[in-house]
């Protein structure tokens, strides 16, 4: 999309010029760069509870932040006005992060292609509520039709539209159009008197309404999200201590995410807080494995044309045959690391300074087959889905929760247990990884990772694998 | 714009929604102010400081509710909002449950609740990035072998909470915040280790020094190096006052009315019962001046106020706000809370477990065997069900005494097991933010280890 065409200069005039003026003020007390990043956000959701259409809300938010970085400093203002009165306070409390001349020579914005791997055919604004209500009331019939034992069933619907501009004293002008829309059903689930369970499910991307009412149609995200709470109610206590486990294919990926991928984030690693700090070109994993962290899968939740500061998205092997190679780049950490920007600095909003983030981070395909991976396990644990993770990046000590797995005896998949967090070590716990399958999986896009505050959308993925060795915290 | 005009522009935006149709509205509009100063190996690393504001509508048209937010104030923004909000209430449903408070059920506590300090705005720059600087060079100025940073931060909040309705509330306060915390690297051979401390006040008189900040997250950090993996085991397990909060917090997610109503709670349909040791008592209190829960009035405009919810074991109360009172056939205790856009969630004031009268030395020292959690890691805890599985760090407990450092284990157990085998409550409850609790004692869970 063309500078011309945006909304920043149909609605809000702004002009090449102003963008110039604005990026001079913020060096005027010196520096050796700044960024501007202009967002429009249009968000809207519905909710179905109890069959009924309970809530509907629609919003926009406007804004632009200003940065400076002078060395390892960084200034940081925003506004949410976008008057040129307020940009220019902005640019001049940014500013006062720097001290003496600033360093940068003269420089024209230059507006350069990329890709495009999310076309915006109709904004939210443009389509009816009606057809959102109508995806919901869907989810909350199939859930309800898939077993009689169900008896809650709560879904939401919400998308988005990002327009977003970043324009630098390098030189670059970019503007980008982000979709964003996720479907989430919850379903809960009864037997007689007993205890109830709960089953989640949801998915979306980069994608407009059309996803959802194709070939995602909401009746398959409810009856996983009911499959899952029916499943449940049969389940017994998990199992503790260390031993075999065996993550199905998708969105277990969120292992990758918690144990190597933030890990790898540049920041840490040029302070030096890392557990992966300094270990580039050592193994850290089985050579079975090799993690990528890509940007530009089409129509992904994590997938960007550019990130935040401008750069191109790109694919960038984090761990190649289990040896790691690199590490995930912004604009400042690669300028102090002296490397190049691999197209990772993220930011929530106008409101938020960027930092190295994750895209869409999934593990290669291998050679095995998933059956075969089952059956080699005499006696261990096989996770289909789980909640969230974390991680402590120092330590290197990460855990994420499974929400539906079941136990494995002699080679079989038998019963399902209670909800339990597995617990490793980031740069040991791939080191016990001794089949990869190859049935590689993306998630279906319901990630949201959070950083030091800062909430982005990713996507995880892999394929089945085998894990001779974590610690499982159940209470069997 | 001035003090008084968002005030009135709440009332405005109220009427105007009444004008072009609702039967009934409601007006909230944010407004805050924001620094952020970093320090990382005694340099300035992060400076950062803005202003925002917006605004959020939610109407009736009979039982039918619409919403909208913007952060855009002008006239124009002010039309987006209170047409898109009575557009929205034609595709939703007529929910018998949804309405506003009764009239006499809104208002707010009189006085001054102490919510916002006088010094906050005026704080200098250069004091604020300077108390940073001495909070972390304390923290590296403990041991050589606190090497490395993540830094040390210095930020402050002030904000104006305002909020109109269509039956007559017309309400504001002011809050500020101002935090201190520092983020100490401890690292010995192979060994590397992270821990922190924080202190937060309405106003920058109620920091703790920046000397004490620093020290304390640099021993926290340094107790943590070297750290054992221990054998799989069931045994007494001891919360220290960070990691209860987070226990008291998954109390509050389970009285939270609107799980209650739709049954996804392990404490729903439970009020009156025994659910927890005699030593338990869990009270929400919103009125407690100069606390970070404490608020004059809720987000639908009802007084904040002081509710019992486990006494002495026993389920009294959930925290509800008007929808969920409605659905559970009781009256709102108060605790509206939302953001900007969409229906009113639930939120709670001051939640905290009472204190007790040993202190934590002591329950300590009455375990031969077992675990003191001082961080839990995770999302393992189900609501529904009660199951809780974290991951945990913290020191090993021998002969009643701290013997050494244990992590990338599990700890596991059944919620309702935890609050009925909530063995020993401490005395040393401290409200370091709006969740608050002493040390605990579990009389047993499962570490899930070697």
């Amino acid at each position: 999309m063309l500078f011309s065409e945006s909304i920043f200069a149909t609605r809000f005039h702004i002009t090449r010029q102003d963008l110039e003026k604005y990026l001079a003020e913020a060096l005027s007390h010196g520096g050796d760069y700044a960024d501007l990043y202009f967002e429009y956000l249009l968000t809207s959701s519905i909710s179905i509870d109890e069959s009924i259409v309970k809530s509907a809300a629609q919003g926009v938010t406007m804004g632009v932040g200003v940065r400076v970085i002078a060395g390892e400093r960084t200034g940081y203002a925003y506004s949410d006005d976008l008057s040129p009165e307020k940009i220019r306070k902005a640019a001049h409390v940014a500013a006062y992060i720097a001290k003496g001349p600033s360093q940068v020579e003269k420089f024209d914005l230059k507006e350069r292609t990329h890709h495009n791997l999310y076309p915006v055919v109709h904004a939210p604004t443009e389509t009816a509520f009606a057809e959102r209500v109508d995806l919901v009331r869907r989810a909350d019939h199939a859930a309800r039709a898939y077993d009689p034992r169900i008896f809650q069933v709560q879904a939401v619907y919400a998308d988005n539209l990002r327009h977003v501009m970043v324009a630098t004293t390098e030189g670059v002008l970019s503007v980008d159009r982000q979709p964003l829309a996720r479907l989430s059903v919850a379903a809960l689930a009864r037997e007689n008197d007993g205890p109830p369970q709960r089953g989640h499910s949801g998915g979306g991307g980069r994608v407009e309404l059309g996803f959802f009412q194709n070939e995602n149609p909401p009746e398959h995200f409810a009856t996983e999200a009911a499959r899952e709470a029916i499943a449940m109610l049969a389940a017994v206590d998990a199992p503790a201590g260390e031993m075999t486990v065996v993550l199905g294919p998708g969105w277990p990926g969120i292992l990758l995410h918690e144990a190597v991928g933030h890990g790898l984030e540049a920041d840490f690693n040029r302070k030096k807080v890392s557990a992966f700090s300094d270990r580039i070109g050592q193994k850290v994993a089985s050579e079975l494995c090799t993690v990528i962290d890509d940007g530009t899968i089409s129509s992904r939740r994590g997938s960007l044309n550019v990130d935040d500061e401008g750069h191109p998205t790109q694919r960038n092997v984090l761990i190649e045959n289990g040896i790691l190679r690199g590490y995930l780049q912004d604009k400042l950490s690669s300028t102090l690391m002296h490397s190049a920007s691999t197209g990772s600095g993220r930011r929530e909003s106008y409101e938020h300074v960027p930092m190295p983030r994750m895209t869409n981070t999934f593990m290669l395909a291998g050679q095995s087959e998933p059956a075969d991976i089952i059956r080699s396990v005499p006696k261990g644990l096989y996770c289909v889905s789980f909640g969230g993770g974390q991680v402590d990046i120092t330590s290197g000590n990460f855990v994420f929760s499974a929400s539906e797995s079941y136990l494995i005896e002699d080679g079989k998949v038998t019963r399902p247990v209670r909800n339990a967090t597995l617990i490793g070590n980031g740069p040991e716990a791939l080191k016990y990884v001794s089949m990869v399958g190859n049935d590689l999986k993306l998630d279906e896009g319901i990630g949201v990772c959070g950083k030091e505050n800062q909430h982005v959308p990713v996507g995880v993925g892999i394929p089945t694998i085998r894990i001779d060795r974590m610690t499982v915290g159940g209470t069997a | 714009m001035s003090r008084n005009h968002l005030l009135e522009l709440a009332a405005e935006v109220v009427k105007r929604a009444q004008a072009a149709g609702a039967t009934d509205a409601e007006c909230t509009i944010a407004e805050g102010e924001e620094f952020s100063a970093n320090v990382r190996m005694r340099e300035l690393e992060n400076l950062k400081e803005a202003g925002s504001r917006g605004a959020g509508l939610r109407i009736m048209i009979g039982k039918k509710t619409g919403a909208s937010s913007t952060s855009d104030l002008s006239a124009e923004g002010i039309a987006y909002l209170v047409k898109s909000a009575i557009e929205l209430a034609d595709v939703t449903n007529e929910d018998p449950h949804a309405g506003l408070p009764e009239p006499e059920e809104l208002g707010k506590l009189p006085g001054d609740l102490r919510l916002s300090s006088a010094d906050v705005p005026e704080l200098d720059t250069e004091l604020k990035i300077e108390t940073a600087r001495k909070a972390e060079a304390a923290a590296l100025a403990v041991d050589p072998r606190i090497s490395n940073s993540e830094g040390a931060s210095f930020d402050t909040h002030t904000g104006r909470h305002i909020f109109a309705n269509s039956r007559g509330f017309a309400g504001e306060y002011s809050t500020s915040y101002c935090s201190l915390s520092v983020v100490p690297v401890a690292r010995e051979n192979e060994s590397m280790e992270r821990d922190y401390w924080e202190t937060l006040a309405r106003g920058f008189g109620g920091l703790e020094p920046p000397d004490k900040v620093g020290r304390i997250a640099a021993e926290r950090a340094l107790r943590r190096l070297h750290p054992v993996k221990v054998e799989t085991q069931k045994v007494p397990v001891v919360f220290e006052p960070r990691v209860a909060r987070s226990l008291v917090g998954e109390i509050f997610d389970a009285v939270h009315g609107m799980s209650v109503y739709r049954q996804q709670s392990f404490l729903a349909g439970k009020l009156g019962e025994k659910v927890a040791r005699e030593s338990v008592t869990v009270i929400d209190d919103g009125t407690i001046p100069g606390l970070f829960g404490t608020s004059p009035f809720d987000d639908e405009g009802v007084p904040s106020r002081r509710t019992v919810v486990i006494e002495r074991g026993v389920l009294k109360s959930y925290l509800l706000n008007c929808y969920a009172a409605r659905k559970l056939g009781m009256k709102t205790t108060g605790n509206a809370s939302r953001g900007l856009t969409g229906n009113a969630g639930i939120g709670h004031g001051n939640f905290y477990l009472e204190k007790g009268t040993v202190t934590p030395e002591q329950i300590i020292g009455g375990i031969r065997n077992g675990f003191f959690v001082t961080q839990v890691q995770g999302f393992g805890v189900n609501i529904v069900t009660g199951d809780y599985s974290q991951g945990a760090s913290g020191l090993w407990i021998r002969d009643g005494e701290l013997a050494f450092a244990v992590s990338e284990v599990t700890i596991a157990a059944n919620l309702k097991d935890m609050l009925l085998g909530l063995e020993a409550v401490g005395s040393d409850l401290e409200f370091r933010g709006s969740v608050a609790a002493p040390t605990v004692k579990i009389g047993e869970m499962t570490v899930g280890g070697k």
